[in-house]
């Protein structure tokens, strides 16, 4: 064994994590959320240990939307990403393509992507543990949708910033979603938050779909306000990711980074 | 189509990539841009495709100025190969040119295809993974997407780099053919002299972002002394300062 090798094949990665903000925010990011997340979670289950009595499969009708959200928006962000890797970039920006017909195609092939992913293990858990979403009835329509637009535009938002910072953008791509699942109240009510993270969490649509969904499943009340509420919340964020899309690609027209943008 | 490039300019900061340069390519000519690496050379051609914003100046295809607002029609007829960038490696090469054929509107799609993939010699290779070819042939599909629209104005970045020298010979016969045969004015970025000398009527040389020198193959090599253009070339690169 040769120490000095050893070190030197060290220092290649020293190197790279020193290099990069990106990268170090990434190694603290992930723990902390992690932290955050299940820490609520113990503080709700500890607080409210018979919440959930008697009405099985929440949490995992919880984790099955969530996961729809998740799926979207990573969707969304792999096929721009793929398109970076394969260095397919420029092809596809001198190509007489409209930016509208581009953020179309990537939301449009989105849902596919994550249908193909989510139906089986939606069915999958009904023989499994008896848990079908499909319970949830007809508001479930209005949920999903919710969730897609919501997803497509943090898809939309992370692929700006892909444009604007480059492919050094994509770990972002990868955290986006774990940093609103504390937010979100995917897993708990949001009383479990502290007051001042109440109302940030009231300005995202996830807190209004799972508390409705709760609702539905926990009390058998449809508050169809609520659900209209989430989904217009949710429209104006995709309206802002266009906005934002757009003026991140003006930004790479002006910086240069359309052109030769690769791995 | 004619190209016309009036005064453009491109800073990044405080840098001048490109510094004021204006030429003109008449239609169905082509013109060889040349100059030492980060001379400005792509970024020149990313502002004639539209890609990058320049800071000043103008460019007109066709008399029609290149904007936003133009940009979509003008792209429809001009296209772009690059060592530089690729197809998605996963698709084969003909889901790549069906991909294309319909980003590019083209009519008659199977029938185009077929055309281009009998002309580069690319039927053995149709089923093919894109990321699965050398890079000979990688090339040679590059080069069919860039012509899937038959486009009057084509920009290559170095077309033939890093190929060897029988499939480069094979590039330039092609090009020289396709162009005899269509109406097609070509902008040529290009490190080898001798398709410099081959293919263009007319050579524009940069240096740090701006033109340094302009004429004919001949014109510039009676002009500097040199017996050819690659001294020439040297010539005019190490003038005043060395390699940058």
């Amino acid at each position: 064994m040769n120490w000095h090798k050893i070190y030197a094949l060290s220092l290649r990665h020293i190197y790279l994590i020193k290099g990069s903000f990106p990268r170090i925010l990434d190694l603290i990011y992930w723990p902390t959320i992690q932290i955050f997340l299940w820490g609520f979670i113990s503080k709700f289950f500890t607080l409210n240990s018979t919440y959930y009595e008697n009405t099985v499969g929440i949490i995992l009708s919880a984790a099955i939307l969530y996961d729809f959200l998740f799926r979207s928006s990573i969707s969304y962000n792999m096929m721009f990403l793929e398109e970076i890797w394969s260095r397919n970039f420029t092809n596809l920006f001198i190509a007489p393509i409209k930016i509208s017909e581009i953020i179309s195609a990537l939301t449009f092939t989105a849902i596919f992507r994550t249908l193909i992913g989510l139906v089986p293990a939606a069915f999958l858990a009904i023989p499994l543990f008896g848990v079908s979403i499909f319970k949830i009835g007809l508001p479930l329509v209005f949920l999903l949708v919710s969730l897609y637009i919501f997803g497509v535009t943090l898809g939309l938002l992370v692929t700006s910033g892909l444009i604007r910072f480059g492919p050094s953008f994509e770990n972002i791509a990868w955290a986006s979603l774990f940093f609103l699942a504390p937010l979100g109240c995917i897993y708990y009510p949001i009383e479990i938050l502290p007051d001042w993270l109440q109302s940030i969490a009231k300005l995202l649509p996830l807190v209004h779909l799972f508390e409705e969904m709760r609702s539905i499943l926990i009390d058998n009340i449809v508050n169809y306000y609520a659900v209209l509420k989430a989904c217009i919340i949710s429209l104006v964020y995709f309206i802002i990711g266009i906005i934002v899309f757009y003026w991140s690609y003006n930004g790479a027209k002006l910086r240069g980074t359309l052109i030769n943008m690769g791995e | 189509m004619k190209l016309e490039v009036k005064k453009l300019i491109k800073k990044f900061k405080s840098t001048i990539a490109v510094n004021k340069i204006s030429f003109e390519i008449k239609k169905n000519d082509t013109l060889g841009l040349l100059g030492p690496n980060g001379c400005g050379k792509t970024t020149s051609i990313g502002m004639m495709l539209g890609l990058i914003t320049p800071t000043e100046g103008e460019i007109f295809i066709d008399g029609i100025k290149l904007n936003s607002k133009n940009r979509i029609k003008l792209l429809s007829s001009m296209n772009f190969a690059s060592p530089y960038i690729e197809l998605p490696k996963k698709l084969t090469v003909k889901e790549n040119l069906e991909v294309y054929a319909r980003l590019y509107s083209v009519n008659n799609r199977t029938e185009r295809i077929e055309e281009l993939v009998e002309d580069l010699g690319l039927k053995k290779l149709l089923n093919k993974k894109t990321g699965e070819l050398s890079s000979g042939q990688k090339n040679r599909v590059s080069l069919a997407k860039s012509l899937i629209n038959k486009p009057k104005l084509l920009f290559l970045d170095e077309p033939t780099a890093s190929l060897d020298p029988d499939i480069g010979d094979f590039v330039r016969e092609y090009l020289e053919k396709y162009k005899n045969k269509n109406e097609l004015t070509m902008l040529l970025a290009s490190h080898n002299m001798g398709e410099v000398e081959r293919l263009c009527n007319k050579i524009i040389m940069m240096k740090q972002g701006t033109i340094v020198d302009e004429g004919t193959c001949s014109e510039l090599i009676d002009k500097h002394g040199r017996e050819n253009l690659e001294d020439t070339f040297l010539k005019i690169a190490r003038s005043k300062d060395e390699l940058a």
